[in-house]
């Protein structure tokens, strides 16, 4: 089936697997950074303004709710923020790991011990000193364990975009597909569980470190 | 009135109501500068809120709150707060930080000279009674609850507050432990003369370190006056109180 021996079909492809390795981590990055920038603040605000957690949440759960591929075709006749390519999937993406962002920054906060927090009060913390000097540490691990989450889901997620035309490893999975190449799909999702590993333990190390 | 003579905290037909339900109820009260106030009273009669109400974690319903003659609404919150040293019920340290810098957290806030906060951290742990060189370096869940609340107080006590609130600081303590804080407490008071309202249901803790005691029964003041009075008074409910030390 494959007389194509294994060296060199990775070699033949080696600067394409490069290039779409690099595309997958720009896309997963892109979109976790964006959807952190987003969430966590967002996440904070909503312990300050209970009135807007069954917004926030709701709406972050709503969207986990939908299947990844529909939300990406869902976004593809959408004038301005959607349409083929790189833009679209990075707005699924981030759309997709905003949730777990945002309701670990929210949980990590609330989750504050509240004789601390009552403790920082008493003694004269501005609300500002209070979240920055006790909320935001404590809450650390739960926040980067929301990262965590966020961005091995967003790496397996991110093989969609090819389908969008966005690139990315997902590239290799889907003509794979359309030929009946094992090993063009394997060259796609091998390397795309690997990353999704690495942040794994990458992460999982940092919020050890953290949380010691 | 001597106009000379700041009256430290005073509380005047306090009425603190939290939705409908009413949780004090025309309280007025006063802590003369340098004295110890206990407040008295059976679980749930409003201790811990009337504190609060002190310090302004809570505004009153009606009635007004004096802290150094002005108005608790007319204070910065913040201002205020740094000038009164609170020891919550729970302690309440910092989990993430030492003892070092649980205790230097509040002269830290208020940009005090790195150099002059560590020399007042060992002080201050000196003065309760803790060895600086064995515990500063700890988080407080390698301290035992005795040590933690002896940290809590040495943390009240480090911006040199005029006012401290103490809400049962040795709560949950063996008895020996007790005897041998509040004694503690009784020879830093006769060092330092802070004005101090201390929270209690412990009679003979309230007569050991009180100059004035405050009854409180359902939101209410029901009786004040001096310990030598209280172990004297005639009143039922006082009565009851003296035989629940017994
Ligand atoms: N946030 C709140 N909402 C509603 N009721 C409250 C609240 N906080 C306190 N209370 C009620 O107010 C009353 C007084 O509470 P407080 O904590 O002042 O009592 P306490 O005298 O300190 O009791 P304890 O000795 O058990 O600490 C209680 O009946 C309590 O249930
Ligand atoms: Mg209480």
């Amino acid at each position: 089936m494959n007389p194509q021996p294994l060296g060199e079909f990775l070699a033949l492809h080696a600067p394409e697997l490069l290039r779409r390795t690099g595309e997958h981590l720009w896309l997963t990055l892109l979109a976790i950074g964006i959807a952190a920038a987003i969430g966590i603040p967002l996440g904070v605000a909503v312990t300050r303004r209970p009135r807007l957690e069954r917004w926030a949440l709701g709406f972050a759960n709503v969207v986990q709710t939908i299947p990844s591929l529909a939300l990406f075709g869902f976004l593809i006749p959408i004038p301005l923020i959607g349409g083929i390519g790189a833009r679209s999937a990075v707005i699924a993406l981030t759309l997709y790991a905003l949730l777990p962002i945002l309701r670990n920054a929210y949980e990590g906060v609330r989750g504050v011990d509240p004789s601390v927090r009552e403790s920082a009060l008493a003694m004269g913390m501005t609300d500002w000193q209070l979240l920055r000097l006790v909320e935001l540490p404590l809450a650390a691990p739960l926040i980067l364990a929301g990262l965590r989450v966020a961005t091995v889901t967003c790496v397996g997620v991110t093989t969609i975009a090819a389908l969008i035309g966005a690139g990315g490893l997902g590239t290799f999975i889907f003509t794979g597909l359309q030929t009946v190449n094992a090993r063009l799909i394997l060259l796609g999702a091998v390397p795309s569980a690997l990353l999704a590993l690495a942040a794994d333990f990458g992460l999982g190390w940092a919020e050890r470190r953290i949380a010691r | 009135m001597d106009s000379a003579a700041i009256s430290p905290v005073r509380l005047e037909s306090v009425r603190y109501q939290i939705g409908e339900a009413l949780i004090l109820d025309d309280v007025t009260l006063d802590a003369a500068a340098g004295q110890t106030l206990a407040l008295l009273g059976r679980s749930g009669s409003g201790k811990t809120s009337l504190l609060r109400l002190i310090n302004r974690l809570q505004s009153p319903s009606a009635g007004e709150v004096w802290v150094e003659d002005r108005r608790t609404l007319d204070w910065d919150p913040i201002r205020l707060r740094r000038r009164i040293g609170y020891v919550i019920q729970e302690v309440g340290l910092f989990p993430h930080w030492s003892v070092e810098r649980n205790v230097g957290v509040v002269p830290r806030l208020e940009g005090r000279p790195e150099e002059a906060v560590r020399r007042r951290v060992r002080e201050l742990l000196e003065l309760v009674g803790l060895e600086p060189d064995a515990v500063a370096a700890r988080r407080p869940r390698e301290l035992s609850g005795g040590q933690r609340q002896r940290v809590g107080v040495a943390r009240a006590l480090a911006a040199d507050p005029p006012i401290l609130l103490l809400d049962e600081p040795f709560g949950a303590l063996d008895p020996i432990t007790r005897r041998d804080l509040q004694q503690e407490l009784l020879r830093l008071q006769g060092a330092l003369r802070k004005t101090i309202v201390l929270v209690t249901h412990d009679v003979r803790e309230a007569l050991l370190l009180a100059d004035r005691i405050a009854l409180l029964e359902q939101g209410r003041v029901v009786w004040r006056g001096t310990p030598a009075e209280f172990e004297a008074a005639p009143e039922e409910r006082v009565r009851r109180f003296r035989e629940s030390a017994a």
